[in-house]
């Protein structure tokens, strides 16, 4: 009885929905959708493509990426602490060397611009994932029957539950007529 | 193949980059069905091959730090020669890779995108061969670890003023960056080939590996602005390498290294070398792979071109080292430059004349440009010159020092020739996985680059469905070779695209 009760209660948790997923053959039709989603005034929802689509951002109405202001401060960081790796050393081991200073600053750029670099690119790596919220091992939206031509040649639209206007007759009847193909509510 | 695409060869009218694919899946289909079908018997001989030639090196490392420097020819006067040359090779054969993968992406050169991946990868795997030799070099490996800067019981420090230093941080900083570089182009990739998988074993691999990766274009607008970053990173970077590897012989008072035209020479050689070595593999592995149709003639023929103009620079260079050696006025730097040419090692010098800058030349023919088999053999040529051309600047300069009772002839021991023999099975073992195992095209990014991806051309597709866009329609093209594509869309957002990378650069 209990097991029973238990069942019961995660069906009900598995039903929430998730959102309306539909897919389009091409790239324009997305864009067009996405444009039509955005004019009718909704927030949440996503495209899944194959290849980045050119000019979608705009169509979405999503704000510029915040890469490389993460990247600007890990280089920063990767800078400073070249120059304070470098100037330690010479303090703490001085190599007399043809009687230069020892804090030859000059002979330590190179140094100075390969760790900028090298800890641009670790922020750039991680700070991608960390946006992105990867690693995601799972996402409902991978339960859409058709979800494995997201990677291959299909262009999803996913409109979320969360979103204020999300209305499962409604949205669904505006996707249809967008030409959306395969339309299925996912669940969380 | 498909040669009238390549008549089409006018400025403003472009041949198209993906031949004989009709839509996004055929080029899944190609690129997966090359990781996912079965092993083929010639794959494994090759890799046995490789492995065994790997396996020379190994023995031949084991024996170097078993014995010591003293089993390679070097002797007090030439105290840098195989080694060093062959360290100097493989980091040159990787910058054609970023060069790829990073500037022509910068100058928006779509053609880039069949041939980036392979590239990229080629590049690390140079990578790989190049260290052994500075690791090894140093004689008593298992103090390596003196090289970078970790706090110790002598507390003692490396020489951040040498060359050799700021190589170690070069070397190492640009083997990180590249596999950063090539595992961001990876996942999406990476996550095609795991929605495919036929087995649950295979697809958990991959799943972890393409971290989920569900192509949200929330993560495709920051993926996009990082690849952009790393590009921009990875542009300076891959030059400063080379300027750096030139340094470790410009900073010193030594006639015939003592150049400052070296640091251009060394990059323009290393994007010499590493195209043609890019050239030597494509030929091979688009036959190998049927990938005719994403590898066209049409890329390999823009290789070429880069090769016949870096290789001209390279003559330049050679020239110009000469002409200030008789101008400077220096008596040991004019006898430096007249032994290489008419010293012992002549034979050499003129080696790396004729393969480096004579041979390229051929390829103002658009014949030989186009042919497969000419631009194999120049290609190998010139992966031959360019050994050379480091075995002349390293060596010559050597081996006549100042006074003549320490004039030496160096000769190669038989484990010079099998460390460097050994570092192709290094070199080749990693490519060979590399090509049965990874998807060896950019999937996601030879798809961008496909007329049906513009968003603004109404291709119909294969549904007979049309696409009922506002923007102008325009008859599709059912035919292998599709119009040229409209690339004016992307010339547009390169402006902001530059301004951004000047932010991120810092």
């Amino acid at each position: 009885m209990d097991k029973a009760h238990r069942h019961e209660e995660l069906e009900e948790e598995a039903a929430k929905p998730f959102g309306l997923m539909g897919y389009f053959l091409t790239p324009g039709e997305l864009m067009h959708a996405c444009e039509k989603l955005k004019n009718a005034g909704y927030k949440d929802f996503d495209a899944q493509t194959p290849f980045p689509v050119h000019g979608l951002e705009k169509a979405m109405g999503l704000p510029p990426s915040k890469m490389p202001w993460i990247v600007l401060t890990c280089g920063t960081v990767g800078l400073l602490s070249a120059i304070a790796l470098t100037a330690f050393v010479s303090f703490d081991y001085p190599l007399v060397i043809s009687g230069k200073p020892s804090f030859s600053y000059q002979a330590y750029v190179p140094i100075m611009f390969e760790l900028t670099v090298l800890f641009s690119a670790f922020g750039a790596f991680f700070g991608l994932w960390g946006v992105n919220r990867l690693p995601m091992f799972y996402h409902p939206s991978m339960k859409h029957p058709s979800f494995p031509r997201a990677t291959d040649d299909a262009f999803f639209v996913t409109v979320e539950a969360k979103d204020p206007k999300y209305d499962a007759s409604k949205t669904r009847k505006l996707l249809e007529e967008l030409g959306a193909r395969e339309i299925v509510e996912v669940t969380e | 193949m498909t040669t009238a695409a390549l008549q089409e060869d006018t400025p403003g009218k472009r041949a198209p980059l993906v031949l004989g694919h009709r839509d996004f899946n055929a080029v899944t289909e190609t690129v997966a069905g090359i990781v996912e079908k079965k092993t083929t018997p010639s794959w494994l001989v090759l890799l046995g091959l490789a492995v065994s030639v790997l396996l020379i090196l190994l023995g031949s490392l084991g024996k170097l730090a078993a014995e010591g420097l003293g089993i390679w020819g070097l002797n007090n006067t030439v105290f840098w020669a195989w080694d060093i040359t062959g360290f100097v090779f493989w980091i040159g054969i990787g910058h054609a890779g970023t060069l790829i993968s990073a500037i022509l992406f910068l100058f928006r050169q779509k053609w880039r995108t069949s041939i980036n991946r392979a590239a990229e990868a080629m590049t690390i795997f140079a990578v790989m061969s190049a260290a052994i030799y500075p690791v090894f070099h140093v004689g008593r490996v298992w103090f390596a670890y003196w090289l970078f800067p970790i706090p110790n019981q002598m507390s003692m420090w490396p020489n951040f003023k040498s060359p050799l230093l700021w190589d170690v941080f070069a070397i190492s900083t640009y083997a990180t960056v590249s596999i950063l570089f090539w595992y961001v182009g990876l996942v999406p990739d990476l996550a095609t080939l795991r929605d495919r998988a036929k087995t649950k074993v295979r697809s958990i691999v991959l799943g972890i590996f393409s971290l989920g990766w569900r192509g949200s274009h929330r993560n495709w607008l920051n993926y996009e602005k990082t690849y952009l970053i790393l590009a921009g990173l990875s542009t300076p970077l891959v030059l400063s390498v080379h300027t750096i590897v030139s340094f470790d012989f410009a900073v010193s008072i030594m006639p015939g290294w003592h150049t400052t035209i070296f640091p251009p020479y060394f990059v323009a050689g290393a994007i010499f070398s590493g195209f043609a070595m890019v050239v030597s593999l494509m030929v091979l592995a688009r036959k190998a792979y049927g990938l005719e149709g994403l590898i066209t003639i049409k890329h390999l023929e823009n290789m070429n071109k880069i090769i016949l103009l870096t290789g001209t620079m390279v003559g330049y260079a050679y020239a110009i080292e000469y002409f200030i050696a008789w101008y400077g006025g220096n008596e040991y730097e004019r006898f430096a430059f007249i032994n290489r040419a008419f010293g012992p090692y002549k034979w050499a010098y003129w080696t790396m004349w004729s393969c480096n800058v004579f041979s390229p030349q051929l390829f103002w023919f658009k014949r030989i440009r186009t042919s497969i088999p000419a631009m194999f053999v120049i290609s190998i040529f010139v992966n031959i010159g360019m050994w050379f051309e480091r075995f002349v600047i390293i060596v010559t300069s050597l081996h006549r020092d100042y006074i003549p009772s320490s004039w030496t002839y160096f000769r190669p021991s038989l484990f010079d020739i099998s460390t460097f023999l050994g570092s192709f099975g290094l070199f080749f073992t990693l490519f060979l996985l590399f090509l049965r195992f990874l998807p060896a095209v950019a999937i996601s990014e030879v798809k961008g680059v496909m007329p049906q991806a513009d968003p603004h051309a109404g291709h119909g597709d294969d549904h007979g469905h049309d696409a009922h866009d506002d923007h102008h329609e325009e008859a599709s093209a059912k035919s292998d070779e599709s119009e040229d594509e409209g690339d004016e869309g992307e010339e547009a957002s390169e402006g902001d695209a530059e301004k951004d990378e000047e932010e991120s650069r810092g």
